[in-house]
């Protein structure tokens, strides 16, 4: 029987705010444990929150990229469970009126365009982190990360492969990163993944039972968790036996998700309205500046490259499905005004280095302006193309500017006709035999002729220049 | 140095250091030799800080001195040990905060230490403000100063007993059911609960957030108002806190009741209410009209179900409030042999019966598949209740109740009956349910010598009416100005 999936996520993403959602610590990541920490955020007997507005702002810019419709009021609750990184014993979040519903976005896979709806955005807290003793049967708990502003983006049960899954976070991401307020760090844990995803008999109408994935720190881990459930869902239901639903671990050692906790451990979290909060109340006008102030997202971006640079849709796509590349793309038509020869080089020479290092384009030693640079030396003809690609390699490995590379190795392009016309002659007359090929028809041999003239001067000459030359020498 | 200085009022004891004929030093003294001496037959107090006290006194001092003087400079007070206070132990009378010493002050503590009050200690309460006669104090009841055999009300009977029995110049309490307003009835002094959110709740211990509120109990109706001169106000660290002008709550006071309208709503006068405490209720309407106050009758139709509703709210907002009571961070912790049997042990030991009851009720009502008919049933009553003040106060600016249906009852009396107890908060629940103010003065005694009194209630922001009412009826009595013998 065939299957057909049914994938939903939930994605948790941290808010870049300097401060934390209810108290006025700091954020950082990464600073000695308990020292961003103060009565509120540890849950002192009669602290109270206060809510940053920030976090409200930010998640509101989240809301409208996403074309969310965006309550007027929302209301904060109670999570309650007891676990030690929870330090009141409950989490502030929102359940019964989120911040944002009803939004979508879309995305492209297999070839085609697909609408995925987003169900909710809601802001809550983080918790904090529990750090096991590798010496003694001891836990130690950082309070730091304890109230970091959250959003939860929950989608519909929209998507039908893990592709398409992975597609539509890798959006998520993107838009996160465009509008500046996460820094989409999957491994430090400031933006996170879970999936529910069940199994049903194509043509089937009813959702199957769903598991819950969780701990898929990677888009790969999001791909191959889905695929493994997949399988194993499918295994069971061919088999004739029931899914349980349950919340499963992905583990990327062994490569397989394994059941962390059954339905019958679910929490019974008594959500109830935070009488400690007032209802969040966005008025209308500062919605309308948010609207208005909000940067250009990456569909809207993508419009704008191929009218303004005449890119093919393809390119424009690729360009700016990372803020930081379409950024690039940008600064490096500035210093060379031609937008397809930028892009080529960008989507194939830099990309492929960036693959093979494992690089963001954060990472890329080679600044724009100096990529710039190179493809102008290329189009005055100083040097071939092909030379091009070993002055980048130059650029990558040194940081150096591509003049003074081409200049320290000696690289420039022999341009000087007497010079080549010299050293043609002496190959023609090294050669006698395909000279007399040539001069019976035989033509393809002038590749060869250049070859040789490419060897004998380091291939820095003009090839354009040394095909004349030979032509007018056999003739 | 003068003679019973322990038993003067802010508005007697103020004068005089502003005039620098007594020292805040001498008071303080006074005060804390009077509370070595015979507080161990009350045990009003759970910490008494001299050395703290010493310190602030001479600071006090210092100020006067110095012509810096505020109306609270140099006057010693005692705290409900609900209000988090910097470097000074803050229990709420439970074993799971025996050992708790702040690293902050709650807003109200921080604003009395600037305005210059002296803080003599910490005073007794039931646990985590729950109940009604501090007898759930997990270090011991307290007893009410004009006969040791009752309680002192709850749940700030410290604070309640400590003001009557001349153990401090005023005190703070918190109400969340009565626990301002009923003590101070037993213990025949005046009680002021605010409006919710007149006072910023930071660092008052929550155990109802929707419901707690800080208020001063004081010898006199002028001190309340002294009080809540200094205490009221929007703070920024307290969402809930309300951003409305804080008048002057001295400047009503002289200016009488004539004219005003006073609601009697009949359901607080039906079966179940003590005959001497009607009695005394009834006279005290009659001195109101001999003012020149105009009595109507009004209806709180929904105020019968006003026990019932605060049970569901307050519970539920209780078990929430009380989780991070784990043994992780702070406090008690228990013995265990992994995470959950810590929990266990920890919140087992750590909470006295009543507290882990409320808590059991609170997990309850917000459970899956409970929620609706409970929590969320409980929060539509209460909107009614809210309503039934709204229409009452179309007629009237005041309405005028008995505090308590009974007298003080006799320690030991109720502990086993946990609903008879609830009952005895019948006429002071429905002020916290709908966030309005009341105010408990005394109004008489019993014929075996417990206090009773009248509580009046006003519309939101109401606290300066209720001050100029009660103040008027202070003025013609003087129920105030006795004093239980220790
Ligand atoms: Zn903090």
């Amino acid at each position: 029987m065939e299957y057909e999936a049914i994938i939903g996520l939930e994605i948790h993403a941290e808010l870049l705010t300097a401060s934390k959602i209810f108290c006025g610590c700091a954020t950082t990541f990464g600073a000695p444990p308990n020292t961003q920490v103060c009565e509120v955020c540890l849950g002192m007997p009669g602290s109270l929150p206060v809510l940053n507005q920030k976090a409200v702002e930010f998640a509101l810019k989240m809301a409208l990229a996403t074309d969310c419709r965006i309550n007027e009021e929302s209301v904060f609750a109670r999570k309650n469970y007891f676990y030690p990184d929870l330090p009141k014993g409950y989490q502030i979040s929102q359940y019964e009126l989120p911040l944002a519903e009803h939004g979508h976005l879309d995305i492209r896979a297999g070839g085609e365009t697909r609408r995925i709806g987003i169900t909710r955005i809601h802001l809550e807290e983080d918790a904090g982190k529990l750090i096991h003793s590798e010496h003694r049967p001891v836990s130690f708990v950082d309070f730091n990360r304890t109230g970091v502003p959250l959003i939860e983006i929950v989608s519909e049960p929209d998507m039908r492969t893990p592709e398409e899954a992975v597609e539509y976070f890798k959006g998520l991401r993107n838009i996160l990163l465009y509008l500046g307020i996460c820094d989409g760090n999957m491994e430090e844990g400031s933006l996170r993944c879970d999936a529910n995803i069940s199994l049903r008999p194509m043509g089937q109408s009813e959702f199957g039972t769903k598991a819950e994935l969780k701990n898929m720190n990677s888009f790969r881990f999001v791909k191959q968790a889905l695929e493994y459930e997949i399988k194993r869902q499918r295994a069971l239901l061919e088999a004739g036996k029931e899914i349980v639903q349950e919340t499963r671990l992905w583990d990327t050692a062994q490569g397989q998700t394994a059941s962390m906790r059954g339905k019958e451990e679910t929490h019974d979290y008594r959500y109830f309205p935070d009488p400690d909060l007032v209802p969040v109340r966005i008025e209308a006008a500062w919605l309308e500046d948010l609207k208005a102030g909000l940067p250009e997202l990456p569909t809207a971006k993508g419009q704008r490259f191929q009218e303004q640079y005449g890119l093919p849709a393809y390119d424009a796509e690729v360009l700016t499905g990372d803020k930081a590349l379409a950024d690039y793309f940008e600064a490096c038509v500035k210093e060379f005004p031609q937008p397809k020869q930028v892009s080529n080089w960008i989507m194939v020479e830099l990309l492929r280095e960036l693959k093979t290092q494992d690089a963001g384009i954060a990472a890329c030693p080679v600044t724009p302006g100096a990529l710039g640079k190179l493809l102008a030396l290329v189009e005055k003809g100083t040097i071939s193309g092909s030379l091009a690609k070993k002055v980048f390699e130059e650029m990558w490995a040194t940081g150096k500017d591509p003049e003074a590379i081409v200049k320290e190795k000696g690289l420039e392009q022999i341009s000087d006709a007497g010079a080549l016309e010299a050293a043609a002659q002496e190959i023609l007359a090294a050669h006698p035999k395909e000279v007399a090929d040539y001069q019976a028809g035989k033509t393809k041999v002038m590749g060869f002729f250049v070859g040789q003239l490419m060897r004998k001067t380091k291939g820095q000459a003009n090839p354009q220049l040394a095909n004349e030359i030979f032509q007018r020498l056999l003739e | 140095m003068t003679d019973a200085l322990y038993s003067l009022s802010i508005s007697e004891l103020a004068p005089l250091l502003a005039r620098r004929e007594v020292s805040p030093v001498e008071v303080t003294e006074q005060l804390l030799e009077r509370i070595e001496r015979l507080d161990g037959a009350l045990h009003a107090y759970l910490t008494v800080d001299g050395a703290g006290a010493r310190a602030q006194a001479k600071e006090a001092e210092a100020r006067l001195g110095q012509g810096e003087a505020t109306p609270l400079t140099g006057i010693p007070m005692a705290l409900k040990d609900v209000l988090i206070t910097r470097g000074l132990r803050t229990t709420c009378a439970s074993r799971i905060l025996e050992n708790f010493v702040p690293p902050f002050d709650a807003t109200v503590c921080a604003k009395l230490r600037q305005a210059g009050a002296v803080f003599l200690g910490k005073v007794n309460m039931d646990e985590f403000a729950m109940g009604s006669s501090t007898e759930n104090s997990a270090f011991g009841p307290t007893h009410n100063p004009w006969n040791r055999e009752c309680i002192p009300g709850g749940s700030s009977g410290g604070s309640a007993a400590a003001v009557a029995a001349d153990f401090c110049i005023a005190s703070l309490g918190s109400d969340t059911g009565g626990s301002i307003r009923q003590p101070a009835c037993h213990c025949g002094v005046v009680g002021l609960k605010p409006t919710y959110g007149r006072v910023s709740r930071y660092g008052l211990v929550a155990y109802a957030s929707s419901l707690d509120q800080i208020g001063p109990l004081t010898k006199e109706v002028r001190d309340a108002a002294l009080l809540l001169n200094c205490i009221a106000g929007h703070d920024h660290r307290d969402s809930t806190s309300l951003d409305a002008a804080v008048p002057d709550y001295l400047e009503g006071l002289g200016r009488g009741i004539k004219g005003l309208k006073i609601g009697v709503p009949r359901e607080y006068f039906g079966a179940g209410l003590n005959p001497e405490v009607d009695a005394a209720v009834q006279n005290a309407l009659k001195t109101l009209e001999g003012l020149g106050a105009e009595l109507v009758e009004v209806s709180l139709p929904h105020s019968e179900y006003a026990v019932a509703v605060y049970y569901l709210v307050a519970v539920a907002e209780a078990s929430s409030n009380l989780a991070r009571y784990d043994g992780v961070k702070y406090g008690f912790r228990g013995e265990g042999r992994n995470l959950l049997e810590m929990y266990g042990a920890t919140r087992t030991q750590g909470f006295g019966a009543e507290v882990r009851r409320r808590i059991m009720l609170g997990t309850y009502a917000l459970s899956a598949g409970y929620y609706d008919a409970y929590y969320r049933k409980g929060s539509q009553v209460r909107a009614l209740i809210r309503g039934d003040f709204e229409t009452a106060f179309e007629k009237c600016e005041a309405v005028a109740t008995p505090v308590s249906p009974t007298p003080a009852f006799r320690l030991g009396e109720k502990v086993s009956d946990p609903l008879t107890m609830y009952l005895s908060d019948i006429f002071t629940i429905s002020a916290n349910l709908a966030g309005i103010p009341g105010i408990s003065v005394p109004c008489g005694f019993s014929a075996s010598g417990l206090p009773i009194g009248l509580q009046l209630m006003g519309p939101p922001l109401g606290e300066a009416t209720l001050l100029q009412a009660a103040y008027a009826f202070e003025q013609a009595t003087d129920w105030h100005r006795r004093k239980p013998q220790l």
